[in-house]
């Protein structure tokens, strides 16, 4: 962190840390919208491509609903305990937020589980991303949240480093109130994977 | 440093003089290869409304353009710095009537093309069978690397890199792929259409005089792609009656697995074929469907 | 352990082992140079690890320079084949070399030369203009420059080890799915344009929230220079159409590589799918290319008419509109493709929407000259240049939006001369005006204005002379990509017009390179002596010295006026007060370069299949961004005494040369 040189106000650091703080939020929003397109010409690859099961099982006799909506509630706690973790840092309180912050981890790395087995069992029973542009945009717009997932922690995994080394700064709220952003999103597109893809699908 | 000053006058001349010269390149071109210029000078009644078409916009688009050359050589030479006699108006920024004329006329504009293309879309459909008094026939068009095999279902016979068609027939083509994207193109009777592998297209054409004129693929489907040209001969309905009657005494025969030979990547002479399979069609756009 | 790669791929013809061992001279030269002028350690300080926007941008002009050759090269290359193969003669390159040259010359030129101009001119002048002392984000900035740079150099890579993609620069399948296309060509396309693609797209997002956080007090959005505006809507171009294109080419690639059905023929895929989703975000690629040198066009013009730009809100809604627009005009690229006519039309109309804000920006520009004082300057030379060759490729694009008359022009020589009218008469040409415009602004000197006279000549004629025969060659059923024809089609004639076009066009290019060197050689004999503003300008970037110092303004000027240095100059602002205070600027850092390089190694790796150095390159750059991201913010400080002293210090030198 910049350090105040001797015999200088602190003003224009206050200012470039203010300035810094707003930019960084507006351009990761923006970054964020960036990955909604992706994730929307997934979706839209997924609208096109779902009946295209090239003589093998098609969504509704793959898909198990008891499974997703395990999945769903487990990503969507772990929204609440991301968001939590934000709320203690507002008080200061590390402890908190280092244990609101674990069970984000827990919760997310639960999630991510649930998935990988989902997945390895298709591909076991042959039912794998190359057996049929329906599987194979399935497994990508599914694997592609997945994916930013396990992204998402390890930046938690860096996350709780910080915040036990550092604590609460300038720094490490900035970071927080960004992977909060990142966090919800992926519940967001999750919502639209549940509906569009789960729920229609097992129709 | 001090800028040189550009001749102005020569400048805005040797512009004009080099338009002018790129301007008879066309009559020029147009003497010189006339009926080899088949969107120009089309055989056939698609290609024919089809240049009309081409003809109006372009009219239409020249009404715009050419203000706006005439206004850069006018401005470029009266407004130059060193003209005495150029008014300097440096707050003249805006001007409600000018912006009107200029949003507002390219607007008419756009609706008058706009209709016209919403009108001559529909007329010209390549899916729409054109209407005549001669009774419509069918060929069955498939792109293979790097040639083109023709199916005339009812006449029971095949040709590659051949067509041959009656005049003033309307052709119904139906048209598929065992190769990449492909897009089947005769110039001189009309536009083109994708030929592509898993589906069906439909493209309708008539020629409305004899003739020989060149057909080839306008989209690269690999290394022997600029082979992919065939000459398509109009002749006369009795004519063409007697080359599918000769054409149908060939012991060439066309089915599956001759078929199969052919798709392999090759460039290859012309050849007839009497068809074997009457489904051979369906067949080859089945084949990567699944059952 | 080296996947697919065998010493066979260092084996080429004869013709693409000259260009090689060219390359490999080159570089070899370069290297000797800088040791012997011990630049390694300037190149790496001031550099390779710079986040300087103005170093940056230069860096993406010298990338643009270098990927020009090659594009220009394979052009000459292509033209010269098309001459020679008619008939029994098959010219001088195989039908496989000749199909990787013209898709090389495709990408090399969109995707260096044309994107690198917009993110080099966004990066030198976007912060000048809004009176900012940065971008928002200097080491995304940076970043996006070496994720450029490395998509750069695997494509030279791909032109000496192994082979290059046949399948045009938009590599549609099916040609290159797997089934056509086995070989690492497509796959070298993919990771050149994907590792490209992702800078643009973090670049882009860059300038967004420059723009739109950083102008300086008083500077509200509709007294922001045209230029500014122009690069506003091509950046929310960049970042609504960049993630299309790189999800499209991650499905490619996972078709290509672990056997996904998106676009094969088999197995359900759906290839037309692909041509949508490429042309979903390649129609506004070519207005992210185009718009910012409107742009430069809306600061020439005025500047050299003496005028202010002729209704700026009407130019500043004719961008909005063909931002927006630009969304909903994809399928004119495909008309062809057996769509409803319902479809084509609604299609077409849409197309022929967008001409109309185009036409009202040339409008606004020549009545910008009128009753202006007009000088013809380099800049204003490439105007002219580009009023007379833009506006007839605009007009053959409505022609092409008329989906009957494009069924009989589509993938024809037409289509090719319309687009380079564009692209060259629009891209290119505005590139040349900035570039002659802003030079004087980033080196203290001017260009020399002779050379760049006849360079003007030879890229107008040679233009004409190469381009407008492409028309009629595409009436008489001339398609695109042809490596050779039969004589019978009376082309060959057209085509040696051509290519005497090509050879003038050569020439203006080498006049253009010449006169670089020259004005350099020259440059105490052509110095700016007018303390950075030679042209008499109207923007801010003119008021602070050439080379701008490091922290751009030593004061953040306050507007009140589009044109403020018009204003001040002709008495109707304050000029700027002379306060100093402490200015904290980014610190280097290798990181970007690093990341980029291990790009490099990974767009390598996979499209040779080497596994291993994948997931090593990939794990390298997620281990180097994570560093970066949880550092400490740290900043250097150039206190106000520095800033006070570094001002007087430039003015004494501008005023010592001469």
């Amino acid at each position: 962190m910049d350090k105040v040189e001797k015999g200088h106000s602190n003003t224009q650091l206050d200012l470039l840390h203010e300035e810094t703080f707003t930019r960084t939020v507006f351009g990761f929003w923006l970054y964020l919208m960036t990955d909604c397109l992706l994730f929307g010409t997934l979706f839209c690859t997924y609208g096109v491509l779902y009946n295209q099961t090239a003589g093998g099982p098609s969504s509704n006799e793959l898909f198990s609903l008891k499974l997703v909506f395990t999945e769903t509630m487990i990503l969507l706690l772990s929204s609440f305990s991301c968001g939590m973790a934000l709320l203690a840092m507002l008080k200061f309180q590390k402890a908190k937020i280092i244990g609101w912050l674990m069970t984000t981890f827990v919760l997310g790395a639960a999630f991510l589980f649930l998935e990988i087995t989902e997945f390895k069992d298709l591909i076991h029973d042959g039912h794998g991303p190359d057996r049929s542009a329906f599987l194979s945009s399935y497994f990508t717009l599914v694997g592609t949240h997945g994916l930013h997932v396990f992204f998402g922690l390890l930046w938690l995994t860096v996350m709780i480093w910080q915040v036990i080394t550092f604590g609460v700064n300038i720094e490490t709220f900035r970071r927080l109130v960004l992977f909060n952003m990142f966090w919800h999103l992926l519940d967001l597109v999750w919502i639209f994977i549940f509906t569009f893809v789960y729920l229609i699908g097992v129709n | 440093m001090k800028i040189p000053k550009k001749p102005v006058l020569p400048m805005l001349i040797a512009a004009g003089i080099l338009i002018f010269i790129i301007l008879l390149m066309q009559p020029f071109t147009i003497l010189k290869f006339g009926d080899k210029i088949g969107v120009l000078f089309p055989k056939g009644m698609i290609g024919y409304e089809q240049r009309n078409l081409l003809f109006i916009v372009q009219a239409l688009m020249l009404l715009v353009i050419i203000p706006v050359y005439v206004l850069t050589f006018m401005f470029s030479w009266i407004y130059r710095a060193d003209n005495p006699r150029g008014i300097y108006d440096p707050d003249l920024v805006d001007n409600v009537p000018a912006e009107i004329i200029w949003w507002g006329l390219p607007f008419v504009m756009v609706v008058i093309v706009s209709v016209l293309t919403w009108i001559k879309t529909h007329e010209l459909d390549p899916y729409k069978s054109i209407e005549s008094k001669n009774k419509e026939m069918t060929v069955q068009v498939v792109a293979l690397q790097w040639k083109w095999l023709f199916i005339y279902p009812t006449e029971k016979i095949a040709s590659l890199n051949y067509l041959q068609l009656p005049v003033n027939t309307p052709v119904r083509f139906e048209l598929s792929a065992d190769s990449p994207m492909n897009s089947f193109w005769i110039p001189s009777l009309g536009g083109q259409i994708y030929a592509m592998p898993g589906m069906t297209t439909i493209l309708n054409l008539i020629a409305n005089e004899p003739g020989n004129y060149r057909g080839s693929s306008a989209h690269i489907s690999g290394e022997g792609f600029a082979r992919m040209y065939f000459n398509t001969k109009v002749t006369s309905k009795e004519d063409f009656d007697t080359w599918v009657a000769t054409t149908q005494g060939t012991t060439n025969k066309l089915e599956i697995k001759a078929f199969n030979n052919l798709a392999l990547p090759s460039v290859m002479d012309p050849q007839i074929f009497t068809l074997e399979d009457p489904e051979l069609f369906d067949r080859i756009v089945n084949k990567y469907m699944h059952h | 352990m080296f996947g697919r790669l065998t010493l066979n791929a260092f084996l080429h013809d004869f013709v693409q082992t000259q260009a090689v061992v060219g390359m490999v001279v080159g570089a070899i030269a370069l290297v000797i140079g800088l040791t012997y002028f011990k630049l390694w350690k300037t190149l790496w300080n001031d550099w390779i690890t710079t986040v300087d926007h103005k170093r940056i941008g230069i860096m993406y002009i010298v990338v643009v320079v270098i990927m020009f050759l090659k594009g220009f090269t394979d052009a000459m290359m292509i033209r010269l084949q098309q001459m020679l193969s008619v008939g029994d003669s098959q010219g001088f390159l195989d039908a496989a070399h000749f199909q990787e040259v013209f898709s090389a010359h495709g990408t090399t030129m969109i995707f260096f030369v044309g994107m690198g101009s917009v993110f080099g001119l966004m990066n030198l002048i976007i912060p000048l203009q809004i009176g900012a002392r940065d971008v928002a984000f200097p080491f995304i900035n940076a970043l996006g420059f070496w994720l450029f740079a490395s998509g750069a150099l695997l494509s030279l890579i791909s032109l000496a080890v192994g082979r290059f993609s046949g399948a045009g620069w938009l590599a549609y399948p099916p040609l290159s799915s797997l089934q056509y296309s086995p070989g690492e060509g497509v796959d070298y396309w993919i990771w050149i344009v994907q590792i490209a693609g992702i800078g643009s797209t973090i670049g882009g997002i860059n300038f967004l929230v420059t723009i739109l956080k950083m102008r300086c007090p008083g500077m509200t959005l509709m007294r922001m220079p045209i230029f500014v505006w122009s690069c506003l809507c091509a950046v929310i171009l960049i970042v609504l159409a960049f993630p299309i294109l790189t999800a499209t080419l991650a499905m490619l690639s996972l078709d290509r590589t672990i056997g996904t059905h998106f676009f094969t023929v088999d197995g359900g895929g759906n290839y037309m799918m692909y041509i949508n989703l490429i042309w979903a975000w390649g129609h506004p690629e070519v207005y992210i290319l185009i718009l910012p040198m409107f742009g430069v066009f809306s600061e020439i013009v005025p500047t050299f008419s003496e005028k202010r730009l002729f209704g700026y809100a009407s130019m500043v809604w004719a961008l909005l509109f063909i931002t927006f627009i630009s969304f909903v005009v994809w399928l004119h690229h495909f008309f062809t493709m057996g769509a409803s006519p319902y479809v084509n039309a609604f299609f077409g109309i849409a197309t022929m929407v967008i001409a109309i804000p185009t036409g009202v920006k040339i409008f606004n520009w020549l009545f910008t000259k009128f009753r202006g004082r007009v000088h013809f300057t380099s800049p204003m030379l490439w105007f002219f240049a580009f009023l007379l060759n833009f506006t007839v490729a605009g007009m053959t694009g409505m022609l092409l939006s008329v989906p009957p008359v494009d069924f009989q022009v589509h993938n024809s020589l037409f289509l090719i001369a319309h687009f380079h009218g564009m692209v060259i008469g629009g891209v290119l040409f505005g590139f040349f005006a900035a570039f002659t415009y802003w030079f004087p602004k980033f080196t203290g000197f001017y260009l020399d204005e002779r050379l760049n006279w006849y360079a003007f000549w030879c890229w107008l004629s040679g233009f004409l002379l190469a381009f407008m025969p492409l028309y009629m060659l595409g009436f008489m059923g001339a398609t695109r990509r042809l490596d050779h024809y039969e004589a019978e089609t009376g082309w060959q004639f057209l085509f040696i017009v051509v290519f005497i076009g090509a050879i003038i066009l050569f020439c203006g290019a080498i006049i253009q390179f010449a006169g670089l060197f020259w004005s350099i050689y020259n440059r105490k004999k052509n110095w700016d002596h007018t303390n950075g503003d030679p042209w008499n300008g109207r923007t801010l970037e003119w008021s602070i010295p050439s080379p701008p110092p490091i922290y751009n303004f030593a004061t953040i000027p306050t507007v009140n006026s589009r044109d403020p240095l018009w204003e001040i100059k002709h008495g109707g602002s304050p000029p700027a007060k002379k306060e100093y205070e402490d200015i904290y600027l980014p610190i280097n850092t290798s990181m970007g370069c690093f990341i980029g390089l291990f790009s490099l190694f990974f767009g390598f790796a996979m499209t040779w299949q080497m596994w291993w150095l994948a997931i090593i390159s990939f794990v390298a750059i997620i281990v180097t961004l994570i560093i970066r991201l949880s550092s400490a913010d740290k900043h250097k400080l150039i206190t106000a005494e520095v800033v006070k002293k570094m001002e007087s210090d430039q003015i004494r030198s501008q005023k010592s040369y001469g």
